[in-house]
């Protein structure tokens, strides 16, 4: 966003070394025909003369100085470029928008033609233009210009419909915004920042079309010249002086790198993913570590920092243990670091935050050290929040579900089926088998939580984290789900580490509640305390005012039998 | 239909009916072979804060969709006011369109990020024209409504939180005082915190704006705090409708039972 630019992040090496070339370009396009003309054009007795300290670049047949024509060519090349990639661009834009805004049955043919025309080469469709023109600077222009329009006009279209999707779209129509008015004030400034860097992209294609075809004869005729047609002259000297294409292929070359290394420096800095440094993370060497005695914590965290390297500290020392067997809740809100607390543990970390600790252990393996895949893998599960991102839409649910079993377990793919249809059954999936030759797209989203969470107790984990399991579910599922952990918490006594911004879900299942605040631990409760409202905290008590309670308007013991 | 169906207040329309804000009857909505709203007939009354339940898939969204023209019914009658939706077309149809407005869940969707605040809400006002400074005291007069300083209208939406948008967005809705604002899951993407402001801001609206709502939530207990009447949507069709008090208080359908019953707080609410 244009608001958010600042100096040190937009001028990147790469966008001083395209600003730097294409400054010195512009000069030269000025500077150039003003002082090196006659050089350049004057003819002299010096004919076809190799490189000399006169002549860096020798002269042509006419005696010409070869580097100031090429010098002075670079005017007219830039001008003639920078008229077809606004030909292009400006066309483009305002037929991908026309197109947007038109009727379903316009819209969809005019997207076939446009992508017919896509299909067909841009260069042969340029030189039929140029060849039914006369030849000549502005009919290559004009070629060059129309030939790039179809492929820009798709891309503005393709553009102007993700965007007209957004809510700010649909809201804008609702309140009765006539469409020209919706594409100018709504989709055109939120399309600008790509169709500026596509334009970089354009520019440069538009240069070595025009050059081309000037190369060919069809476009600059003598005795105008750019840099294609310098290149043209080259051609009959080609084997006796090879030097006479040097000066043109040169700037050719500096002008196409220069309008590239700014577009690419611009998308560079519109996406924001981009512009996050990358410090690999420094693993600790030892993969185990000793476990006191009397330490009877199944994980132990002492200080753990977690921070993005010279930025910002997410978690600020947080400390606490889980024992085996004990059910422990982190509860915060956005920000609180809760999130990224549990995946430090499960030794999943972002790979571009550090993450430092006085200790940071699951039973013996040092999670500040790149744990022994294999153990990790069966000794930790982890259920995600979104059932519908945790599974590959495209393989089955069997083959995604028995892979844990297969590669660490060693368990051929029969067994292995038969232990999750199992699994899928105690946790109440209907027609077990059937759902392994299904792909996730054919369950619904409880059903693929709660598979997950099948597919997470087959290992016998001794610990299982689980972040957000329930938020994307409906209430309904939610307390099936809920009911699931609770389940395998009584007969398989795992651990659980359970992430959730819900006091009222945690309370149903946990032992211990840690509360988070920006980074750090504000309170520790037991079930007890936070179901008796014993807190002391002040954000604990604002957390607990600001969760709405419901209230049937009635007396827990007149409750219907209707719970199950 | 469930023979219990408790009907307390909001009766289906009748021509000799209460006012209603708006009101489908016999409404039908089907996506290809997927028929997703079956026979539904509901009326929100005039100045009544209606809430919306149901799971996923059971048809509430499309019915706030359906309300406000998004999506096009396959049989039945939109009422907005006395007027059938269905039947108007061109400029009558964008007319009525301004008489109920949406406010959509996500709010860092919702606002355009390219234009300021007062823009936003200006071209509420005035499609056409969307000046700002025309409109300078309504826009103040709006931002006051939902609790937020004059000089918002200055800012981009980056500039404001989660919470922040959400309330410019209920600006937006309110500016043309339509006679129904559907809001869609409006609390669900903020955090517990903010979620309370809002509902707050909400109960602090009553009887200062004339809009019905439709508010549309799976959060049982949001509704409560916020809404008058609630509507049970399972499956496509109502199963349950009535004030919330004898609603929550004595559930007639098997479903809606189910739904009180699994909210973690309930009394009702077990893992065991």
């Amino acid at each position: 966003m244009t608001s958010r630019f600042t100096v040190r992040e937009f001028w990147t090496s790469a966008m001083v070394t395209g600003a730097v070339l294409m400054i010195a370009l512009i000069l030269i396009a000025v500077i150039a025909p003003l002082t090196l003309k006659q050089a350049a054009e004057q003819l002299s007795p010096n004919a076809a003369q190799g490189p000399s300290a006169a002549h860096w670049l020798g002269t042509d047949d006419f005696g010409r100085d070869l580097l100031a024509r090429a010098l002075v060519a670079t005017r007219l090349t830039l001008l003639m470029t920078a008229g077809a990639a606004a030909i292009t661009v400006l066309a483009g834009v305002v037929i991908g928008l026309a197109i947007w805004l038109s009727g379903r049955c316009i819209r969809e043919a005019a997207l076939r033609v446009l992508e017919t025309a896509v299909a067909y080469p841009s260069l042969i469709f340029a030189l039929v233009i140029a060849a039914v023109l006369e030849p000549g600077v502005s009919s290559a222009v004009i070629a060059i210009g129309i030939a790039g329009i179809p492929g820009f006009a798709r891309i503005t279209a393709n553009l102007a419909s993700s965007v007209s999707s957004s809510e700010y779209v649909i809201t804008a129509r609702l309140l009765g915004v006539s469409p020209v008015r919706i594409a100018i004030r709504h989709m055109l400034p939120n399309m600008a920042e790509p169709l500026l860097i596509l334009s970089a992209t354009v520019f440069a294609l538009s240069l070595v079309e025009i050059s081309a075809l000037s190369f060919i004869g069809l476009g600059v005729q003598s005795p105008n010249y750019d840099f294609g047609r310098l290149l043209n002259d080259s051609l009959g000297a080609l084997y006796t002086q090879p030097v006479e294409a040097v000066g043109p292929s040169i700037m050719i070359a500096l002008t196409g790198l220069s309008v590239m290394l700014i577009g690419d420096a611009l998308a560079a800095h519109a996406d924001h993913r981009a512009k996050r440094r990358f410090f690999p993370r420094v693993l600790q060497r030892n993969r185990t570590v000793p476990v006191p005695a009397g330490d009877a914590a199944l994980v132990r965290v002492e200080n753990l920092r977690i921070s993005i390297p010279g930025r910002q500290e997410l978690v600020k020392g947080v400390s606490f243990a889980i024992h085996p067997g004990e059910v422990v809740a982190l509860v915060g809100e956005s920000g609180s670091g809760k999130s990224l607390t549990a995946m430090a543990i499960a030794g999943l970390p972002s790979e571009d935050l550090a993450v430092e600790a006085d200790v940071l252990r699951v039973a013996d393996m040092n999670m500040l050290a790149e744990p022994n895949q294999s153990r990790l893998a069966k000794e930790i599960s982890i259920v995600y929040q979104d059932p519908g991102t945790t599974f590959n839409p495209s393989l089955r649910m069997g083959s995604q579900l028995t892979e844990v079993l297969r590669t660490h377990l060693g368990m051929g793919g029969a067994k292995a089926r038969k232990v999750i249809t199992e699994a899928l059954a105690a946790v109440n999936i209907t027609e077990p088998a059937k759902r392994l030759r299904q792909h996730p797209y054919e369950l619904s989203g409880g059903m693929r939580q709660r598979a997950m969470i099948a597919a997470s107790i087959v290992t016998s984990p001794t610990l299982i984290v689980a972040d957000e399991p329930t938020t994307a579910l409906d209430v309904t599922v939610q307390a099936e789900v809920l009911r699931q952990f609770r389940r395998i918490h009584r007969e398989q006594g795992t651990a659980m580490l359970f992430i959730s911004h819900d006091l009222g879900v945690v309370e149903a299942l946990c032992d211990t509640i840690l509360v988070m605040k920006s980074g750090e631990i504000v309170e520790r409760l037991t079930s007890g305390q936070l179901a008796a409202r014993n807190v002391h905290h002040h954000y604990t008590k604002a957390l607990l005012a600001a969760i709405p309670v419901l209230d049937l308007g009635r007396m827990p013991a007149t409750a219907g039998a209707d719970t199950r | 239909m469930n023979p219990h169906t408790n009907l307390a207040v909001t009766e289906a329309p009748t021509a000799a009916g209460a006012p209603h804000a708006a009101a489908v009857r016999k409404l039908n909505v089907s996506f290809g072979s997927a028929h997703v709203l079956k026979d539904v007939t509901l009326a929100v009354p005039a100045g009544r804060v209606v809430g919306l339940v149901g799971e996923s898939g059971s048809g509430k969204s499309t019915l706030g969709k359906t309300l406000v023209g998004i999506n096009r019914p396959t049989s039945g009658e939109v009422l907005i006011g006395d007027k059938d939706f269905t039947t108007v077309h061109g400029k009558a149809r964008q007319q009525m369109r301004r008489e109920v407005q949406y406010i959509p869940q996500d709010p860092y969707s919702s606002l355009s990020p390219r234009r300021t605040t007062g823009q936003t809400l200006a071209e509420a006002l005035d499609p056409r024209g969307a000046d700002p400074v025309r409109h300078r005291d309504a826009i103040a007069a709006a931002l006051e409504r939902v609790k937020l300083d004059p000089s918002a209208a200055d800012k981009y939406p980056h500039e404001f939180s989660g919470g922040q948008r959400q309330r410019i967005a209920i600006a937006r809705a309110l500016m043309l005082q339509p006679k129904l604002v559907i809001a869609d899951e409006i609390t669900s993407a903020l955090d517990v915190s903010v979620q309370a402001d809002i509902i707050r801001l909400l109960q602090g609206m009553r009887g200062t704006v004339d809009s019905a709502m439709l508010f549309i939530s799976h959060n049982l207990a949001v509704v409560q705090e916020v809404c008058d009447d609630v509507v049970v949507m399972f499956q496509g069709r109502i199963v349950e409708q009535g004030t919330i008090d004898a609603v929550y208080r004595d559930p007639q359908h098997e479903y809606t039972r189910k739904l009180l019953a699994s909210v973690p707080g309930s009394p009702e609410f077990t893992l065991d």
